[in-house]
């Protein structure tokens, strides 16, 4: 839809031919136009980012940074400093935090300028933005469908060309799926690769923050930013930055690709399916080698996934209880019930479900049989991964087993709203990196995304494949 | 193959997530939650007889920091997005604990 590319931006300031104020005025321009029909956007912070934008063009061009000028949306689950953060939850409606979130630090230290935050299921808890407590985001193909979720707000934002890029957080394909379902690219990385401080918890062994660009090449420049060890989240790795930009040769020749054929035999659309083999003819033309994986336990990711995030859910949802910050009930007359009416008050039906959800398969009597056997099959499904890199370099298969499906179809069956994240889940539970690539369209217009799921800290692999990929299908 | 939750069952799980539900509430999630479970009881069929469980993903131990004071949050700072807090005594204030 036109907008530019993170590269394009920062080339025409560098070359005196637009400035980050310029830039920034059109982004906010398009967001206003366009935002009221989209509810993209919770947030515009049209003078911050302003001011913000003619500090970085007084400086020398020494001291720009790789994202210099380039603006920049954020989903609302990341903290802002001085800037309300909800993730879109009544619960947190107002909460203004006290600090910035590492990935915002670096964005920021970058060059970038964060224009905005991006409306998302409450609490990160949805597949198609209509969870969130100040109404769903639209996709921009199609006003009836959904944008996916949960970070449909930055998916659609993207998607619209409103800005370059965005921040968005993946749990259970949180990413990837809205960036199928919009038609852009979709980065999850390896869990430990992006620091997770200050990024509001839903389930913190699965939870990773990443890029949505229109452009791989965008997603391999923004991860080169976000990725590092951060002294502030234990769990972020040492291991070095990879030139993510370097990787991106084009060439796929040495390339080894897996495809879980049992996985795709049942409930995939056909033209989903259509999609992914002319993305598999593509890689061949590129000088990819396909080849047949089992990953016997894939079929039991989607249970594993719901007993494991909503136990994780349950434990860190338990901070919001009224009294340090965020929404209080207005009239409890004892501690006990102020807690349990803010709880009831503040909570949307979907959080209140997995919480109940996780609290039950922690339960005496249920944990064994739920929590404990979700966590050894979890283990079962990580080891199928380890054996398919004994012979591949990557796992592919459709990020999603539709197009974007309608609003309110899915919203009175939460277990059918679950089932469509039966091919992201799997690389969360495995803490592996994967991306989104858009791969062609339904019939009626609807984008398709094709996944790739790399080793352990593999991003260079997999974003030098999904490049290849868009380049292949650019020429056609 | 819906699990079959009575009421009380999802009263005594509302309880302990702190949650007071409303009737309609515990009817909808007693529906829901048997669904839902019912279908995730297909994990109880997988072998797993000496398999682990994996509660994390991390390639080796977390991170340690050096063990050195740096700043921390100003008490006023972090009073300010308290629902009600006595800014000058500096502590959080909540409803009436003892009768």
């Amino acid at each position: 839809m036109g907008a530019p590319t993170i590269a394009a931006v920062r080339d025409a300031i560098a070359r005196g031919e637009t400035t980050a104020v310029t830039a920034c005025t059109e982004a906010l321009d398009r967001i206003a136009a366009r935002n009221p029909e989209l509810n993209a956007f919770l947030a515009v912070e049209r003078e911050r980012a302003l001011e913000r934008a003619a500090s970085l063009d007084r400086l020398p061009p020494e001291a720009h940074g790789p994202l210099h000028g380039v603006p920049i949306a954020v989903k609302d689950n990341i903290c802002t400093r001085g800037v309300v953060t909800t993730a879109a939850s009544k619960m947190l409606a107002g909460y203004v935090p006290p600090y910035d979130a590492t990935v915002v630090e670096r964005l920021e230290k970058a060059g970038a300028v964060i224009v905005g935050k991006t409306n998302l299921d409450e609490f990160a808890m949805g597949s198609s933005t209509e969870h969130s407590a100040f109404g769903p985001v639209r996709n921009p193909w199609n006003a009836d469908a959904t944008p996916g979720g949960s970070s449909g707000g930055s998916a659609a934002a993207v998607a619209a060309g409103l800005v370059p890029a965005a921040l968005g957080s993946d749990t259970g394909g949180s990413i990837r799926q809205p960036a199928a379902f919009c038609g852009v690219v979709g980065l999850k990385p390896t869990y430990g690769r992006v620091s997770r401080y200050g990024l509001i918890a839903f389930a913190s062994s699965l939870d990773q923050i990443g890029p949505f660009t229109q452009t791989v090449a965008d997603a391999a420049l923004l991860l080169g930013v976000l990725a590092g060890a951060d002294d502030r989240d234990a769990t972020s790795a040492a291991q070095p930055v990879d030139d993510y930009l370097g990787a991106l040769t084009g060439d796929l020749s040495t390339l080894r690709v897996g495809v879980p054929r049992a996985l795709l035999e049942e409930g995939v659309a056909p033209e989903v399916l259509q999609a992914f083999e002319a993305g598999l003819q593509a890689l061949k033309a590129r000088g990819a080698q396909i080849v047949d994986v089992p990953l016997p336990h894939a079929r039991y990711a989607i249970p594993v996934y719901y007993l494991v995030a909503t136990a994780e859910a349950s434990s860190n949802l338990a901070r919001y209880d009224g009294v340090r910050y965020g929404y209080r009930t207005p009239d409890a007359r004892s501690l006990k019930s102020m807690y349990l009416r803010t709880r009831d008050e503040g909570f949307g039906a979907e959080v209140k479900r997995r919480i109940m959800l996780g609290t039950y398969v922690l339960s005496s009597g249920y944990y064994d049989a739920y929590y404990l056997k979700a966590q050894q099959v979890r283990t079962l499904i990580r080891r199928d991964y380890e054996q398919a890199f004994e012979t591949v370099d990557l796992v592919a298969m459709p990020t999603t087993p539709t197009p974007a499906f309608r609003l309110g179809e899915k919203t009175d069956d939460p277990l059918q709203m679950y089932l469509a994240d039966v091919f992201t889940v799997s690389a969360n539970l495995s803490g592996l990196p994967a991306i989104s690539v858009p791969c062609g369209r339904a019939p009626d217009g609807l984008p398709i995304g094709f996944q790739f799921i790399g080793r352990p800290f593999d991003e260079a692999t997999v974003l030098k494949a999904a490049d290849g990929l868009e380049r292949e299908l650019g020429k056609s | 193959m819906s699990e079959s939750l009575t009421r009380e069952e999802v009263e005594r799980i509302a309880a302990l997530a702190h949650l007071e539900l409303t009737p309609d509430e515990i009817e909808t999630f007693r529906r829901q939650l048997g669904d839902i479970l019912g279908y995730a009881r297909q994990v109880q069929a997988v072998d797993t007889a000496d398999v682990p469980p994996t509660s994390h993903v991390l390639a080796g131990l977390p991170r340690d920091r050096e063990d050195a004071l740096r700043p921390s949050l100003d008490r006023d700072v972090a009073l300010s997005q308290a629902p009600d807090a006595a800014q000058a005594a500096g502590l959080f204030r909540v409803p009436r604990v003892i009768g």
